[in-house]
């Protein structure tokens, strides 16, 4: 493709970007890798032209949560296939986990991760930090220093921040860099080692459960601290009824508390560990189904999209977390969490809105602008109107046709990541293009059978 | 397909009756026989000549059932009933005359089976075979010692044998397949 | 046998959950004519009809009599290859599926999963595997992970047997325990059975749960709090209710209100370490609140079974003198162990089609 300096007109397109209110049928100009116009009918002059008749065009999606596996677990992904993958599924950026071999807890892991997505990336990287040294949730780690290098948050996800002293410190010292914290809610003592939500499924199974109480208590504890040292805490994938009302009331007296919320949590419950639509006859302890936080109940499920909708929640996170596939052909309490999302998460989320249950423009809206504001990246240098098609954002937009059908395939999903529940169900809803910094990084029609 | 009533209940009545006179003019009395009726229709046959017997010499020899179920060769062939009942044989067979009753002999796979679990009872004197009804196609060398009837057939053809005690009444139909 | 007509959802017809009014969902499962049998594995008895069942155990009378035998010998399974794959020692139930095998004839290979090369790390799906390339026709498996022979039946040809899989089924014990009960007391349609005990942990309870209520028994699970399960009494509120969900039983916490009038007492083992990880607070407490005892027993219908899957905890679970008691079939259970593992090797080497 050509290089940043070559102009590109997408036209015709329904041009959808709810942070600025913006929904007209119209023109989009990107020059020199950044928005330039959307207008009713712009001229082109001699920009590369792209025909969006009849389909979306809207900012370039964000994840706030996704697991790229690289450093260190190169053979679930890396950072050129997870990204790669992302742009299949219209993201523009992303922030990856520090779950990786190093840990992102040091200076040098995030300037390799830098590199690497400079050199392989598809889309942009926004590396998010330890909260603790090693992720070992003993001491925090040199967060003014990750800060200096360039990570947008901190995070000990896949595991809770347990200690709530060192959750504190952590709050306190993040005052000073102006990052939030994202908190992976899970009180180890009551999850008790639980691998799926606890409740009728799990004894139809046989397998151990863990409370809503485990995330709901932790979720509580993360408020309190976020009052106390007035510093901003993000609630990474909510899940619960009573998660989702703690964040309500939270907003409501004006706390410094973001919350987001993954695809399948707003759309699958605790039944797909028992049913899978390839194994109807029998009990599937589906491992694709395995991950955490679990999925809960179909109450849960309905409170979830209850808070996107009354802006309880400020965001959708893929969660995307691929793993190889022998890794998961094991026994269920032996597999590790995780569904590789990047791919589905914008057909399983337009399922609410073809079901009427969300506004298209509100689930836009938590795909860009939202997660944007939740983690303030817009602060960070040359991201000055990320998740938005404002004059002079980054040149990152996404064409999708909201009402294409297709048949989830995960064998030929970019991502090395082939695992999830949805193998086989129908999503209706494609990208079918992808543009980073004014370059196409993605086009369904060149995707090679 | 045409059906055809090969035996009446008449029929089925003298033969009996005759099959049981051949027993015992046979085996010059009743000492020592065991009469073993095969599962499902063999059992009643197997009573009714015990009873005639019992009518004309005056004796009861003793009578028990059989399954064979646990000794068959053709699995995949068997059909869909794969239910199996106790056998009951209620006295020790070591050195007796041991005679088996069943409804037709087709080819003779249902007698060898039966064969090794009356070995694995004991050790008869001597094994006979009475059957209502000899359809020929034999796969292996096996012969009934009483019939009473020959019915030559074809392969396609269906024998079924009606008895009271189980069907409701008595007879031997012949089912023909078409175009023959 | 009874010749019963085939109904959808058998289990909620003869429970009495369903209304004249409602249409009972019709189930995805098979519903065999009486005599057939449609399974290539024992996993569970969630998809087992009442008509299966009753082969089962009609089958299981046929095998007593060939185990009553002088020579108990038949060549029903000859070159047919079982395995026993055990990752959970077990000196009884393997021991009688190894008999089991032996008695119609089969091959049988006993593998403890600590003495091969599972240790060194072959997982589930390589073992399961190699077992098939060396020609094993059935496998009988236990394994502390609930879903494990799931898993197992996914990757082979040959027909599993669960034995027991981690909390959640252990079919041929509720077989057994089906069979024990019937020999006793008959039909248990409309019959009260209390299963006390760990229900938590139990799949013991987990599968005579199913068969006790797909031949219509009415069930009580009674034990302390901590060890029955968040979720037992099935989809709540907003939740769909799901035909895979859990069959209808009461709930009971107080064991003499759940004793009272019982047809059957079924008692589950209690394991020692229970204390350890706080569930209960002691034996001692155990014993004083939900042990069955002579006086407990006493207010159960007069002659009413006991039954314990065990190794019995003698003085924990049961008195003393309940279990060596002119009720207690503990002993017939162990024997009918044998021919229920001999009915189901034979029904799935000759029901498939």
């Amino acid at each position: 493709m050509n290089g940043a300096k070559s102009k590109l007109v997408i036209r015709g397109g329904r041009v959808l970007d709810p942070g600025q209110g913006i929904d007209i049928v119209g023109d989009v100009l990107i020059s020199d890798g950044r928005i330039t116009a959307v207008g009713a009918e712009i001229k082109d002059g001699g920009a590369r032209v792209i025909d969006a008749k009849g389909l979306i065009v809207c900012p370039g999606l964000i994840d706030i949560h996704c697991h790229l596996r690289d450093p260190g677990f190169e053979y679930k992904e890396t950072i050129e296939t997870g990204t790669l993958a992302a742009a299949h599924g219209g993201f523009t950026t992303v922030c990856c986990m520090p779950n990786t071999q190093p840990p992102i807890d040091s200076r040098a892991t995030v300037e390799y991760i830098q590199r690497t997505a400079a050199l392989t990336a598809s889309a942009r990287v926004l590396p998010i930090g330890c909260v603790s040294k090693g992720r070992q949730g003993k001491e925090i780690a040199e967060l003014g220093d990750l800060a200096d290098a360039g990570v947008v948050a901190f995070s000990d996800d896949g595991s809770p921040v347990a200690d709530g002293a060192l959750m504190r410190k952590a709050l306190e010292y993040c005052r000073a860099l102006g990052l939030p914290i994202s908190d992976h809610c899970e009180e180890p003592s009551l999850a008790e080692g639980g691998v799926m939500h606890e409740g009728w499924v799990a004894v139809r199974l046989g397998l151990r459960g863990q409370p809503a109480a485990a995330e709901e208590s932790q979720v509580a504890r993360d408020i309190a601290l976020a009052e106390l040292t007035g510093s901003p805490v993000h609630i990474a994938h909510v899940s619960t009824r009573g998660s989702v009302e703690l964040v309500r009331q939270a907003k409501a007296r004006g706390l410094p508390v973001t919350a987001e919320v993954t695809p399948h949590h707003l759309t699958l419950t605790h039944e797909s560990v028992m049913s899978s639509t390839s194994l109807p006859n029998e009990l599937a302890y589906d491992t694709n189904a395995k991950v955490s936080p679990p999925l809960r109940t179909a109450d849960d499920v309905a409170a979830c999209v209850e808070g996107l909708r009354d802006g309880t929640i400020d965001a959708i996170a893929t969660d995307h977390a691929p793993h190889a596939p022998v890794d998961k052909l094991c026994e269920f309490d032996d597999a590790p969490s995780g569904i590789s999302g990047f791919e589905t998460a914008l057909g399983l989320v337009l399922t609410l809105v073809h079901a009427g249950k969300l506004e298209l423009a509100a689930v836009i809206e938590k795909m860009t602008a939202g997660p944007v504001a939740a983690l303030r990246l817009d602060r960070h240098e040359g991201l000055a109107g990320l998740g938005s098609l404002a004059a002079g954002a980054p040149g990152d937009v996404t064409v999708f046709d909201p009402n294409a059908e297709w048949t989830v395939e995960p064998e030929r999903f970019a991502s090395k990541g082939k695992n999830t529940p949805l193998a086989g169900r129908v999503l209706k809803g494609q990208v079918v293009m992808t543009i980073s910094n004014g370059r196409q990084v993605f086009a369904r029609d060149e995707v090679t059978v | 397909m045409t059906e055809t009533i090969i035996m009446s209940p008449e029929d089925v009545r003298r033969a009996i009756m005759r099959i049981a006179h051949e027993i015992v003019e046979n085996n010059r009395g009743c000492k020592d026989l065991v009469f073993v009726g095969m599962q499902t229709r063999g059992v009643p046959l197997a009573k009714r000549i015990v009873d005639c017997i019992a009518e004309f010499e005056g004796e009861s020899p003793p009578l028990g059932t059989l399954d064979i179920g646990l000794y068959r060769d053709d699995l995949p062939d068997q059909g869909l009933n794969i239910e199996i009942k106790p056998s009951d044989i209620p006295t020790n067979i070591a050195g007796k005359r041991v005679v088996l009753v069943d409804d037709v002999l087709y080819t003779g796979r249902s007698i060898r089976a039966a064969l090794d679990a009356l070995i694995d009872y004991g050790r008869p004197g001597r094994i006979q075979l009475a059957v209502l009804v000899d359809r020929g196609h034999r796969e292996l060398p096996i012969r009934a010692d009483y019939v009473g009837k020959n019915i030559p057939t074809s392969r396609q053809d269906e024998v079924q044998v009606r008895l009271l005690e189980i069907d409701g009444s008595d007879g031997v139909l012949l089912t023909t397949a078409e175009g023959e | 046998m009874t010749m019963s007509a085939n109904l959808p959802n058998e289990r909620e017809r003869s429970s009495g959950a369903a209304t004249l009014a409602q249409e009972p969902p019709t189930s995805t499962l098979p519903h065999p004519a009486p005599g057939t049998w449609h399974h290539s594995h024992v996993l569970d008895l969630d998809d087992f009809s009442q008509e299966e069942i009753e082969l089962v155990l009609e089958t299981t009378g046929t095998m007593k009599e060939v185990l009553a035998r002088q020579i108990a010998r038949v060549p029903t399974l000859r070159g047919t290859t079982v395995v026993t794959l055990f990752y959970e020692s077990s000196t009884r139930t393997r021991s009688s599926f190894e008999l089991a095998g032996k008695v119609l004839g089969a091959d049988v290979i006993n593998i403890a999963a600590s003495a091969s090369s599972v240790q060194k790390g072959e997982s589930l799906v390589d073992t399961v595997l190699t077992l098939q390339a060396i020609g094993a026709d059935v496998l009988v498996m236990r394994h502390p992970r609930s879903g494990a022979p799931y898993l197992a039946s996914r990757h082979t040809r040959a027909s599993i047997i669960n034995a027991g899989d981690g909390w959640h089924a252990h079919p041929t014990q509720a077989l057994l325990d089906l069979f024990t009960i019937q020999s006793h007391i008959g039909d248990v349609r409309g019959r009260k059975v209390v299963i006390v005990g760990d229900i938590t942990h139990s799949r013991v309870a987990r599968s005579n749960l199913w068969s006790l209520t797909t031949m219509g028994a009415q069930v009580v699970v009674c034990g302390p709090p901590t060890l029955l399960p968040v979720g037992l009494e099935g989809p709540q509120g907003s939740e769909v209710e799901s035909e895979q969900a859990l069959p209808p039983l009461e709930v009971e916490t107080n064991l003499d209100r759940a004793i009272k009038d019982a047809d059957v007492v079924m008692t589950l083992r209690l394991q020692l370490e229970r204390q350890q990880s706080g569930l209960i607070p002691s034996i001692r407490e155990y014993c004083n609140l939900y042990q069955v005892t002579e006086e407990r027993l006493a207010t159960a219908k007069p002659g009413a079974l006991v039954l314990h899957p065990g190794p019995v905890n003698e003085g924990v679970e049961i008195s003393l003198g309940v279990a060596h008691g002119a009720q207690s079939v503990i002993e017939e259970q162990v024997a009918n162990g044998v021919a229920v593992r001999m009915a189901l090797l034979y029904l799935l080497s000759r029901g498939r089609s």
